[in-house]
Parts: C-alpha cells; sequence; structure tokens
C-alpha cells in the first residue's frame, strides 16, 4: 500500500457568517477537509450547505472569522490582502460556472490573462494560450469570440485558462452546472485528463450527480459543516 | 493588462460609440462656443486692432473703444506739448449714413485718418492705393462693404460713387480689415474730409492716436497724458482689454455664451458618466474574475483610468478637430466670429480630465469595493 499524498489544502474548523440584517447567517460552522496533492476532490451537498463560501475560503477570496485555512503550508489568516492576491495569481486556476470569459476578447486573448497578470509579455502568453487551447481540441478556434462557441467549447477556453499559468491548485465552482450531459461528461473527462497531475490538487463543487464518478473523493457538506467523506461515489448513494 | 483593458473598451462598439460620441459632442459644444464668444469679444476690439495706434487719447469717461465721446481738436494740440510724446494726429471715427445709387441706405463707420500721414491706413488693400484718399472725394472701403453693397445689388470697384450725407464719396480702394463688432462697413477717408461728409458738432474728435518717443513707454505716456484734465490715455493693450472686459460685464454676452458651455459640461457628464458607469457595471462580473485571478486592485484601478482617458482622449480630439474644423470654415466667410485662443482647447481638456476623473471614480468606487468572492455567487 503507497503512502498517501502530501495534503495541499488543509481547513481546520473554519466558521464563517455573513450580516443579515441585525442578525448573522452562518454559511460555514466548523467545516474541516483536506485535499491532496494529485487528488480531484468533489465537495457536494444541497444548496446552501455553504460549498461555495468554503471554495472561496480556500481560494482566499473571502475572510473567515474563526479556524485556519492553509494551502500548500501557508496559513491564509496570517497572510496580508495583497500577498493573497499574488499567492493566487501564482498557485491558483479557477473555472467559473458561468465560465466568466470576456465577451469582447477572443478565445486565446481570454486564456492568456493569466499570464499577462504574471508579468509575461502579451506575445509569450499568447503563444502558450495557443498551446493549451489546441490541447483542449480547439485549435480552429483561437480567434473566435466566446459568442461564437458553443457551450461546451467555452468551459474548454475556462479550464485552458485555468491551467494556462500551471497553477498547483484548480478550483471549479458547478463546471458542469450550465452544460448539458454530454458536454459536462466531456468537460470532465477533459478535467481529468489535463488538470489532474501527482504535483497539482482539484476541487470542484458540484451539485452534478452525473459526475461524481470522476472523484477521487468526495467531500459532502450540510448545514455548513463537512458530514462524511467518500473514496467511492457509490458510498456517496447509499449514504 | 491595459491592452486587455483597450480591448474589453474598444471592442465594445455600442459603448464605447457612446462614450466617445458624448465627449466629442461636450468637446465641439465647449471649444466652439467659447471660439465663437472669443471671437465675438475680439470683434469688439476691431477699432483698436484696425487702427495699431501705441496709445489712445479720448474723453476721460469713456470706457471702451466703441463708446466714442466728441472731444474738441485742440486736444491733438495739447497732446503733442505732452514731453515724450513723438507724434500725435487726430482720428475721426463715427457712423454715418451712405446712400447707394438706387436710394437705399447703408450704416458705414466713418474713419477719418490724418491727412497728412494717414495714420492708422489699413495695411492689407486688396485694390487700389491709400494714397489715393487725398484725391477729391475719395474713399477707401472695406469687404464688408463690397459685401453689404453687393447683397444690395450693387457691386463696388474703383470709381463707384456714393453719398455721405449728400456728398460725393468716390471708391480709390478696397481694403481688408478686421470686421467690426456691428457688422457696419469701415469706410476711409482723411480727417478733414470726414469733418465735411459728417453733420457738424461743436465736438468732433473722436481720438488722438499718439505714440511715445524712444526710452518712453505706452503706459508711462499714457498716465502723463491722463494728467491732463478731461482726457484720458490709454495703451494699445490696455484699451483692448477695457473694451473686452467691459463687454462682459455690461452685456448678456458671457451668460448666455456660458450657459451653452455649462450645458456642454452637463450633458457631457450626463452621457459619459452614466456610460461609463454601465460600462464598468456590465463588466464588473469580469473585473471580480480579475480579481480572484489575482490582479490587485492598482492593476483594476489603471486599466478602468486608461479606459475613461482613452475615451476622453479621443473625443476630446475629435470635438476639438469638428470645432476648428467649424472655424476654418466660418473664417473663410469671416462670420460667425471665431477665435480659438490656446487657452480654449485647455480649458476644454481640463473639463475633459475632469469629467473623466468623475466617470472613472465612479467606476472604481465600485471596483475598489468588488469582492472576488461575487465570482462564485
Amino acid at each position: 500500500m503507497s503512502a498517501p499524498s502530501p495534503i495541499a489544502v488543509k481547513v481546520d474548523n473554519v466558521v464563517k457568517s455573513f450580516a443579515n440584517g441585525d442578525s448573522r447567517t452562518f454559511a460555514l460552522k466548523g467545516a474541516s477537509l483536506e485535499a491532496r496533492f494529485g487528488e480531484l476532490l468533489m465537495i457536494v451537498g444541497p444548496s446552501g450547505c455553504g460549498k461555495t463560501t468554503l471554495l472561496s475560503v480556500i481560494c482566499g477570496t473571502l475572510k473567515f472569522e474563526e479556524g485556519d485555512v492553509a494551502v500548500f503550508g501557508h496559513e491564509l489568516r496570517a497572510m496580508r490582502n495583497g500577498d493573497i492576491t499574488r499567492f493566487r495569481r501564482e498557485n491558483i486556476g479557477f473555472i467559473f460556472q458561468q465560465f466568466n470569459l470576456i465577451p469582447t476578447l477572443t478565445a486565446v486573448e481570454n486564456v492568456s490573462i493569466p499570464l499577462i497578470l504574471k508579468g509575461v509579455s502579451t506575445a509569450q502568453a499568447e503563444n502558450r494560450a495557443c498551446e493549451v487551447l489546441e490541447k483542449v481540441g480547439l485549435a480552429d478556434k483561437y480567434k473566435s469570440y466566446p459568442n461564437q462557441l458553443s457551450g461546451g467549447q467555452q468551459q474548454r477556453v475556462a479550464i485552458s485558462r485555468a491551467l494556462v499559468h500551471d497553477p498547483r491548485l484548480i478550483i471549479c465552482d458547478e463546471p458542469t452546472a450550465a452544460l448539458d450531459s454530454v458536454s459536462g461528461h466531456k468537460t470532465l473527462e477533459l478535467l481529468q485528463e489535463s488538470a489532474v497531475r501527482p504535483d497539482r490538487c482539484v476541487i470542484i463543487v458540484t451539485h452534478d450527480s452525473r459526475i461524481y464518478e470522476f472523484a477521487d473523493r468526495i467531500v459532502q457538506m450540510d448545514d455548513g459543516r463537512v458530514v462524511g467523506q467518500f473514496d467511492d461515489p457509490s458510498q456517496l448513494s447509499h449514504a | 493588462m491595459f491592452r486587455i483593458a483597450l480591448k474589453m473598451l474598444f471592442r465594445d462598439r455600442a459603448k464605447y460609440a457612446m462614450l466617445v460620441s458624448g465627449l466629442a459632442f461636450c468637446s465641439l459644444l465647449m471649444c466652439q462656443q467659447s471660439s465663437v464668444f472669443c471671437g465675438l469679444m475680439i470683434w469688439t476690439t476691431a477699432t483698436v486692432r484696425n487702427i495699431g495706434a501705441p496709445v489712445w487719447v479720448v474723453d476721460a469717461k469713456v470706457e471702451q473703444a466703441n463708446e466714442i465721446i466728441p472731444m474738441r481738436q485742440i486736444e491733438v494740440d495739447r497732446v503733442r506739448g505732452i514731453p515724450g510724446v513723438a507724434w500725435a494726429v487726430p482720428l475721426y471715427i463715427g457712423i454715418e449714413q451712405a446712400r447707394l445709387t438706387d436710394g437705399s441706405f447703408q450704416n458705414v463707420q466713418l474713419v477719418g485718418l490724418d491727412t497728412g500721414t494717414l495714420t492708422g491706413r489699413p495695411m492689407d488693400m486688396k485694390s487700389g492705393r491709400i494714397e489715393d484718399l487725398r484725391l477729391p472725394n475719395a474713399v477707401v472701403v472695406d469687404q464688408v462693404a463690397v459685401e453689404k453693397f453687393r447683397r444690395k445689388g450693387i457691386k463696388i470697384a474703383l470709381g463707384t460713387t456714393f453719398e455721405i450725407n449728400d456728398k460725393e464719396a468716390r471708391v480709390v480702394g478696397i481694403c481688408h480689415v478686421n470686421r467690426s463688432f456691428l457688422g457696419q462697413p469701415y469706410v476711409y477717408t482723411t480727417f478733414d474730409r470726414a469733418m465735411e461728409y459728417a453733420k457738424p458738432a461743436r465736438k468732433m474728435l473722436g481720438y488722438v492716436l499718439t505714440a511715445p518717443v524712444p526710452g518712453v513707454s505706452n503706459e508711462e505716456l499714457a498716465k502723463r497724458i491722463s494728467a491732463l484734465p478731461g482726457i484720458r490715455a490709454i495703451a494699445k493693450d490696455q484699451f483692448f482689454w477695457d473694451t473686452v472686459r467691459w463687454y462682459i460685464r455690461n452685456t448678456g454676452i458671457p451668460i448666455s455664451f456660458g450657459t451653452v458651455v455649462i450645458l456642454g459640461v452637463i450633458v457631457g457628464i450626463a452621457i459619459a458618466g452614466q456610460t461609463f458607469y454601465l460600462f464598468i457595471h456590465d463588466n464588473l462580473r469580469f473585473l471580480a474574475a480579475f480579481k480572484a485571478m489575482g490582479a490587485p486592485n492598482s492593476t483594476l484601478a489603471g486599466m478602468v483610468l486608461l479606459q475613461a482617458f482613452s475615451v476622453g482622449f479621443i473625443g476630446y480630439g475629435i470635438g476639438v478637430g469638428l470645432a476648428s474644423w467649424f472655424g476654418n470654415t466660418v473664417l473663410a466667410k469671416e462670420q460667425p466670429p471665431f477665435y480659438m485662443p490656446w487657452q480654449v482647447p485647455v480649458f476644454v481638456a481640463g473639463v475633459i480630465v475632469f469629467i473623466c476623473a468623475l466617470s472613472a471614480l465612479i467606476g472604481l468606487t465600485k471596483v475598489m469595493r468588488l469582492e472576488p468572492a461575487v465570482v462564485f455567487r
């Protein structure tokens, strides 16, 4: 039996609440989880259980009140805003539910953004973006604008954008929510092929039970807490 | 990222066109109206600029160049007696009625130049010789007279005659001078003949033109002459500005033009500000995505400022360009008045910078407050 991979992300007892008039609504009530390198981890649970809040906390886009979050050994709580922004730029790739591709930029320009943010020249960034787009089967769509692409093709552009700067953590928020089942399946196949590597961790938040089969591990959340972890997706349906 | 920011702006054609056209219209309105205002103010000083004497002596109560309070002719000799005066000559200016050969009338500004020296003569003669003014009944008319007489069906040429107060005037020259504020043609003649053309009065001297000897400034000479009772001397530049200020203080011209300029600013703020706000609002989700991907606030602020000032620069260029084109077109026709000193485009640029800064500020406020986590909602 091989030794488990090192921990990439460790969330320990995190509490996060939002002001709601005079009262506060707790989105996370002591959530804890670990994600390892080389792993495709899915966070599942009903709407409003805190999945997206947990994702936002992990990537440092949302402050939390209690607990600790460590990404690649860096304690987010101890980092200043500027350092967190830089950390995200260097280490995290994002795939959003609505793709968030800039409608006025071509596929190659959209994909090159993370590299340009890192200070790579536009020409070099676009060359690298073309390579990645070619790998995801969009070699003939470099110059296409998002509205000229199908939903599946847009998601492949979004995956290319998440991978282009070779991040160590990929964060996906409902990546198949805007896709039909065939496109969703293909997207996950592509993600599994191109994103999962021994030195990288992929975390996906999803409702979509049709893609559970792609997970190496599934974390189930309910009411702001992690209520179960499953190595085999079939266990989840019996839980 | 700045290149990305510009692509986002330029490729959102509807908003880009709206922003640029709003700012261009605002620049055009401000620039054109300010230039017409300056042109109008310049027209008020036509007499000072056409005659060009270094120092003007007028009645003590005169406030501006178009106000003529006649003096006694002896004032010329009194001025000549002041130390520091190189020369002093009389000048007559008065509004007279010219009767044309078909019996119609035209008001003209009769200018009587010193007979001996013709000081204050028009410098740009289109035809004829200014020296011929010394011939009997001779007058020189300006381009406005040619235009106005032509509209009445009379072609002015050398030798054409008309009457001023029942006395014959024969055209011996046609000149080009700065158009007067009231748009009346200038008719030049000698001072002595002007006395004949004008209706007789006890005092008929409009101005004494004078100049200082070397070593004495215009201002110093004006000060010395002004010490004489009943008259006032003004250096040319001061007379120019006194006249402009008088029209600004005593007429509704600045208010009417100022209102249009203010409207231009309001239109600019309303169109550009709102459209830019919409542009930022529509892109907020993408700016949040940039923020989530690690774009610092400074980069996003730079992008927003670049977008705001790019449309400002382009809109300003188009607006000032159109105003200049308008200016060139009307200058060829000499009306309406148009004069664009460098201060006008600088003022308009300042207003456009203000509008862009305000628009960017509204956008920046939203961008700075933006939580990157909104991209997950």
